[in-house]
């Protein structure tokens, strides 16, 4: 029987022309302007915009939140709706907001540690990161290699778990049920690996400025060979589950395209530019920072700039760290896991910006340090947020169904908005 | 407890022991320089002073990131430079910063022993500052990949520094929270209103004189749990024992 | 009645059936609930489901549920239309019994066997568009409301499919009684050969699909949702309901599944009457009848829920344009062919 090409071989063509979505003479600020000329592809989307002029009805404010399911925590957006179409969106935010930045200033940076795990909660791994890194490029030491490489290996898994998730519960915002079941599923495999090694399914906390604070369990990498395979499969059946389904294109293509200049001058990163074409991945591109160089990967772009090519652009990413995983298990060496640290940190006088590729965008921090025990002060840059302000360019002129198929495919945490 | 340092492990947990780089002879790295630029940023650095001239008050390279500091009126030309000329269109963030060291926790024979003590010095960072309040914003290339950190000093009485909305879109909701936790007022922006805070809420947070509110309602050690054993009568909540 | 050798009389029998029908259409709806809903959704998402109540793998638990609905506080919202609010749930769950009116589970067992038999069950079910949009108004709740129109539109476009699908049944069964096209279906033959009768999906395939799509859509179920879109409107129209008035839109939902089910079954699949060649007799078919009409109903219901889990939901106008823009066409093209087939052969 012949069997369609699947989705990814076709997108994959697509996918490297290496073309952006621009937005021609598109206004850059933030305030509602009519939209002027725009890039052909972007016609899809407005074809349908036929305001009705016959009912002169008056507009309804809808409040989407802050309990809602699909506003992935307590996010409130302030929509003003003209039947079925929004003619203005305002997200409220700030409901989850528990001060770090103040925090941060009354904290020891083994504290810091604890509290950052806790901005991004689905892959907190990748939290510690920078600002250890932060700390130790201020104290000018570097944690050995196998620290590293298994920092980095524990990164890509959270990466992995934090898609995962994602890839199942898209589905359920554009409303299959049972996606994110598989997706809760298939994360089980990588939490459990992630417990087994640092004992936090969630808050690992294993980061130490110098290393890590223990070394892998007996059996820990065969184990995740085997977790990798699972990811693969796992990949394959949403592949065909979701984004082969007629249904769910419909639901996503051309929904939400966000303009690669637009996006850039918002902030917008991560795997939400990558699907608006742009070549950028601070893994590769920005300053060498864990076990990155010393291995091989593809960077993913998607030329439509739309939800589906976020979720396609993810689902590639799925892959890919999978095989970084089995990459740097191949390549792990052996050694210390921890350098000469002494017991009480004190970071000297300085200044440092230190930004990585977390799985919701780019995580930076600017870490202001006086020479004290604990940072003067700490700038979190976080990729939720950026990726959040750009909702009221991005929601003019939409159905409020494709509001939550855009919401989920930006894909953000609250923690990481709000801080 | 494995936080003992250098610890030896075997390699009979690795699957491939033949592919596996022992570590044992790796060369102790030297840090690098902090002040050091690459080529690409060094030539970045020289383009920006080109085009602002005397806008330019200081600049300082930090761990490969030239920070610049810029004058209070050419802080929204300096983004126009750098998104135009120098083709940084990506916004990473802006924020503020406080100079002024904090105050001390309590009195002086206050038991509160939990933060860091900062130095009662007032210091600056890189490339200086001439009063308590500055903004800085970093910003980026996404075709070229390089970055710089941009800095001016904010007047304390005035508390306005030249908004970036018109330049980077994105400046908005930075821009908000900023005036929101600092006080700093953004000169033709939109329209600045709470982002994080209640509307009602008074006070700049991040401002170091403002306190931090949990320690002012209940002062460290905060409120202390311990559960009496069974044996023992059970002790009332003042006396609390000392779980540190 | 024929079946029992008793004269009982006008009355009697039509209270005997009343209260079967009203016992049959909770049962039938926590039936359909249990075994779709909690088991098979369950393990098609590869979990279990419920497992304790009642000790054998759950089956107690939608009764616990009823029984936990009805003695929840019964709160109405302070801005809402009081009486509208109230009568809502029951004109749903009216339009659901009247359905099962006319749906024959054996010889004699149905309640009346109406000559308008098809005609019949597919108005009175949609008397419930009605009580959609009494609940989302009388809600005061702007979700409600948005869901309640969703659904307006969404139940009076289907309508169509739905009727232009019976329509060849109709043509190839001669008659639109619910009672004859089960005999028509049972006692025909396939161009000669009679083995298995002649259910009417074997030429009717076009309708079939055309009748579980427009059902499905009826139902708002997956992919047609939009009206319940659970994680946008967090149960739309019903989001104001509490206790034993969102039992009532339950057993509404589920009662007209397995009364859309039923006449899939009937209509297509055979209804209660196995092949007459077979040589059962119609007093064997008065005690078997409901047991294979039951079986009919469970593989058609597991085909509407089986779409029902794996499916994302149509926008809107997706929806409608699929309803005008394609159903109708093609139930127009298959009742055309249908005529010509009747009369060629």
């Amino acid at each position: 029987m012949n069997r369609p090409p699947r989705v990814s071989e076709a997108e994959q063509s697509r996918a490297s022309t290496g073309e952006r979505v621009s937005a021609v003479g598109a206004s850059p600020t933030a305030t509602s302007e009519p939209m002027m000329e725009v890039d052909p592809r972007l016609y899809r989307h407005l074809a349908d915009a036929q305001v009705n002029v016959e009912l002169d009805t008056g507009d309804m404010i809808l409040n989407l939140g802050p309990q809602h399911p699909a506003t992935h925590g307590t996010l409130r957006l302030v929509v003003r709706l003209d039947g079925e179409r929004v003619i203005s969106a305002d997200p409220i935010i700030g409901y989850m907001h528990r001060g770090y930045e103040k925090l941060t200033e009354f904290r020891t940076y083994p504290q810091i540690t604890t509290l950052i795990n806790r901005i991004d909660w689905l892959s907190s791994f990748a939290n510690e990161v920078p600002f250890i890194d932060a700390a130790e490029q201020l104290m000018g030491i570097l944690a050995p290699p196998r620290a590293q490489y298994i920092r980095t290996i524990l990164t890509e898994l959270s990466r992995i778990a934090t898609f995962l998730l994602f890839l199942g519960e898209m589905g359920l915002q554009v409303g299959a049920l049972t996606p994110a079941f598989y997706g809760f599923r298939d994360r089980e495999h990588i939490l459990n690996l992630i417990e087994a090694a640092t004992g936090g399914r969630f808050h690992p906390n294993f980061n130490r400025i110098g290393g890590l604070k223990d070394d892998l369990p007996w059996g820990w990498v065969n184990d995740t060979r085997t977790a990798m395979k699972t990811v693969f499969d796992a990949c394959d059946t949403f592949e065909d589950l979701v984004a082969g389904n007629e249904i769910f294109e419909a639901r996503t293509r051309s929904i939400g395209i966000i303009p690669a200049e637009l996006g850039a001058a918002y902030g917008v990163s991560g795997s939400n530019l990558r699907a608006s074409g742009v070549d950028w991945d601070l893994r590769r591109d920005g300053k060498p920072y864990l076990a990155y160089p010393e291995i091989d990967f593809r960077v993913w772009t998607h030329p439509d700039g739309d939800s589906f090519a976020r979720y396609w652009v993810r689902l590639q990413e799925t892959r890919e760290a999978a095989r970084m995983v089995l990459q740097l298990l191949d390549q792990l060496p052996s050694g210390p896991i921890m350098t000469k640290v002494p017991l009480i940190i004190k970071v000297p006088q300085g200044e440092i910006w230190v930004e990585t590729e977390n799985p919701l965008g780019q995580m930076g921090y600017y870490v202001f340090s006086k020479g004290a025990t604990g940072p003067f002060r700490v700038k979190i840059r976080s990729a939720s947020f950026s990726n959040v302000s750009i909702l009221p360019w991005l929601l003019r002129g939409v159905f409020v169904p494709d509001v939550i198929t855009i919401l989920g495919s930006l894909y953000f945490i609250l923690g990481d908005i709000d801080r | 407890m494995s936080d003992v340092p250098g610890t030896e492990l075997d390699s009979t947990d690795d699957a491939s022991a033949d592919e596996v780089t022992t570590a044992t002879d790796v060369e102790v790295e030297e840090p690098p320089d902090p002040h050091a630029l690459d080529e690409e940023h060094a030539q970045l650095l020289t383009r920006l002073e080109g085009e602002l001239g005397d806008a330019v008050l200081d600049t300082e390279p930090r761990f490969g990131d030239p920070v610049v500091r810029v004058r209070r009126d050419s802080w929204r030309r300096a983004a126009e430079v750098a998104r135009d000329v120098l083709e940084c269109d990506y916004l990473s963030f802006i924020s503020g910063i406080d100079w002024q060291p904090a105050p001390k926790e309590g009195d002086e024979d206050s038991s509160d022993t939990s933060s860091p003590v900062q130095p009662q010095e007032v210091s600056y960072g890189a490339a200086g500052s001439d009063g308590r309040f500055q903004v800085f914003a970093h910003v980026q290339s996404t075709a070229h990949h390089w970055g710089l950190t941009l800095k001016v000093d904010v007047d304390e009485t005035g508390m306005l520094a030249e908004s970036w909305v018109p330049v980077y879109a994105g400046a908005d909701w930075h821009e908000r929270e900023c005036w929101e936790m600092f006080g700093i007022s953004f000169d033709g922006h939109p329209a600045l209103r709470h982002l994080y805070l209640p509307s009602a809420f008074e006070g700049h947070p991040l401002r170091k004189d403002f306190p931090l509110l949990s320690r002012v309602v209940k002062p460290w050690p905060g409120l202390v749990d311990v559960e009496a054993m069974p044996e023992e009568p059970e002790e009332p909540a003042s006396t609390a024992e000392d779980t540190e | 009645m024929g079946m029992l050798a008793i004269d009982i009389g006008w009355g009697s029998t039509l209270a005997i059936k009343t209260i079967v029908i009203l016992i049959l259409v909770p049962t039938g709806a926590l039936i359909l609930g249990y075994t779709f809903l909690l088991k098979v959704m369950s393990h098609m998402q590869s979990r279990l489901g419920p497992m304790d109540p009642g000790g054998f793998h759950g089956w107690f638990q939608l009764v616990g549920d009823g029984i936990k609905f009805i003695q929840k506080e019964d709160i109405t919202p302070e801005q809402a239309d009081k009486r509208v609010f109230a009568f809502a749930p029951a004109v749903v769950v009216i339009s659901t019994f009247l359905v099962f009116l006319v749906i024959p589970a054996g010889p004699d067992l149905v309640v009346k066997d109406l000559d308008v038999g098809v005609f019949y069950a597919l108005a009175v079910s949609s008397l419930s568009v009605i009580g959609v949009l009494m609940a989302g108004w009388a809600s005061a709740n702007k979700f409600s409301l948005l869901g309640a129109l969703r659904a307006a539109a969404q139940l009076i476009a289907y309508e169509l499919p739905l009727l232009l699908a019976v329509v060849g049944v109709v043509i190839l069964a001669g008659t639109m009684s619910l009672q004859g096209i089960v005999r028509a279906q049972s006692t025909e033959s396939i161009f000669g050969f009679d083995g298995i009768g002649f259910p009417f999906i074997l030429t009717q395939i076009i309708g079939f699909t055309l009748f579980l799509v427009a059902s499905q859509a009826e139902l708002t179920q997956t992919p047609f949702d939009m009206p319940v879109a659970e994680s946008e409107l967090v149960a739309g129209y019903m989001v104001e309901y509490t206790g034993f008035r969102f039992l009532f839109f339950f057993i509404g939902e589920f009662g007209t599944a397995f009364a859309f089910a039923a006449i899939a079954a009937t209509l297509f699949l055979g209804g209660w009457a196995l092949p007459a060649s077979w040589g059962i007799s119609d007093g064997v078919m008065r005690f078997l009848g409901p047991g294979v009409l039951f079986a009919k109903i469970m593989l058609v219901a597991f085909l509407m829920f089986w779409v029902r889990f794996t499916y994302p939901r149509l926008r809107e106008d997706q929806l409608q344009a699929l309803a005008w823009k394609f159903l109708i066409p093609i139930g127009l093209a298959n009742i055309l062919l249908t005529a010509i087939f009747k009369v060629a052969f």
